[in-house]
């Protein structure tokens, strides 16, 4: 799974619930993913920060 | 021993006489995603549910529903070596997988002593005769464990019908979850990272380099290809014949994995109601709860500045949130694959 870019996103009508999201560039396609460490996806985000190869940007 | 005994041993040795196979589209019917993918390269869900394609610098490939299959089935997967990799590096591999949930397979009683063997039972076909590497891998929850065995092609192009048994682990468990729990592998070609250890040939392990045999190197030439359906897996150390079931009950199993929704049967539109005077949601009831939140995409959708395809999502429904009061999505997909 090649992740070129990450950043957290919030809830766009509540952003007051905090992080809700990563919108993450996956092989090539702009993806929003789940903060479900269940979720093969997020589980590779969290991964790849661990080994200290990607970088989860702060939300706007 | 009396015929009535032999039955009588052979039913009593198996878990249940239905709902005994543990794959999920075994027959390679449900192909959701599409029939045909070319130039591929990586690991990825292609084509035919739940089976995974897996790529690392080894060739690049074609992967298709086939309807070439042996008799009693019509659907098979097909893996087309399009371009060869004759050498390939210590990294490189190609393999077929297939993953189950943890939480499934605790009736295998693994870290037991009363550990329950398993066997796998599949119809393959290919140009390229010789020896190839079936392998099952476990997880704990921290440590991968595999056990190997080889099987042979014996004819070219002929369906040929094989069965392997594993021994059950007695010493790690499996990890009792909805995660990856359990991991089969049809190996198609493998670099020394993974072959130059003394195979394990029916032993667990944790060692990368004892996981494939001195096998076949499918990617070699762009004249092979490789053929697989009717796999089934079951409890204890005889193969049944297949469980075959049909195409809905399949689609069910497969959607808790990835769902494809088919929308207005003109545009492929799901519509969103309005939310206010500048919103709207689409939201969609998956038709079975998914095995985790999963993530969404799409084909199309409403021009939005606003848009948020996540945060409101569970495991029983997507809600897309975007500023459109026209809003849509076309060919919504959810993934919770393994």
């Amino acid at each position: 799974m090649n992740i070129t870019s990450a950043q957290y996103g919030t809830a766009e009508l509540e952003p007051e619930r905090g992080n809700t999201r990563v919108i993450a560039t996956i092989d090539g396609v702009e993806m929003q993913v789940p903060l479900d460490p269940a979720n093969r996806h997020y589980a590779e985000i969290l991964r790849q920060v661990d080994a200290g190869t990607l970088t989860i940007q702060d939300a706007d | 021993m009396s015929k009535a005994a032999e039955l009588a041993a052979l039913i009593g040795s198996q878990s249940s006489l239905s709902n005994r196979n543990l794959i999920i589209n075994g027959a390679m019917q449900v192909a959701q995603r599409g029939t045909s993918v070319t130039g591929i390269t990586s690991a990825q869900y292609h084509t035919v549910d739940r089976n995974k394609l897996q790529v690392n610098t080894a060739g690049t490939w074609t992967a298709a529903q086939s309807s070439t299959a042996p008799s009693g089935f019509t659907k098979s997967i097909k893996y087309d070596c399009t371009v060869a990799d004759a050498s390939l590096a210590s990294s490189d591999y190609v393999f077929n997988s297939y993953s189950l949930e943890g939480q499934d397979l605790q009736n295998l009683n693994y870290g037991t002593s009363s550990a329950k063997k398993i066997t796998v039972s599949f119809y393959v076909r290919s140009n390229k005769t010789g020896t190839y590497t079936f392998e099952v891998q476990t997880y704990d929850g921290s440590t991968y464990y595999r056990n190997g065995k080889t099987y042979t092609i014996d004819s070219a192009d002929t369906w040929e019908y094989k069965t392997i048994t594993i021994d059950g682990n007695t010493s790690n468990s499996i990890i009792d979850s909805n995660t990856e729990g359990m991991t089969l592998f049809w190996w198609l070609a493998a670099g020394t990272d993974f072959t130059s250890g003394t195979f394990n040939n029916g032993t667990w392990v944790t060692s990368n380099t004892e996981r494939v045999a001195n096998t076949v190197n499918l990617a070699d030439s762009t004249s092979n290809d490789w053929y697989i359906t009717g796999v089934q897996l079951e409890v204890g150390e005889q193969a049944t014949p297949f469980e075959h079931r049909s195409y809905g009950d399949e689609l069910a199993r497969c959607q808790r994995y990835y769902f494809k929704g088919e929308g207005d049967p003109s545009s492929r539109n799901y519509y969103g109601t309005v939310y206010s005077t500048t919103h709207g949601f689409v939201i969609i009831d998956f038709p079975v709860t998914m095995r985790a939140i999963p993530t969404i995409g799409y084909t199309a959708r409403a021009t939005s500045a606003d848009f948020d395809s996540t945060s409101y999502n569970s495991v029983d429904r997507m809600a897309i949130y975007m500023q459109s009061t026209s809003s849509y999505v076309t060919y919504p997909t959810a993934d919770a694959e393994l």
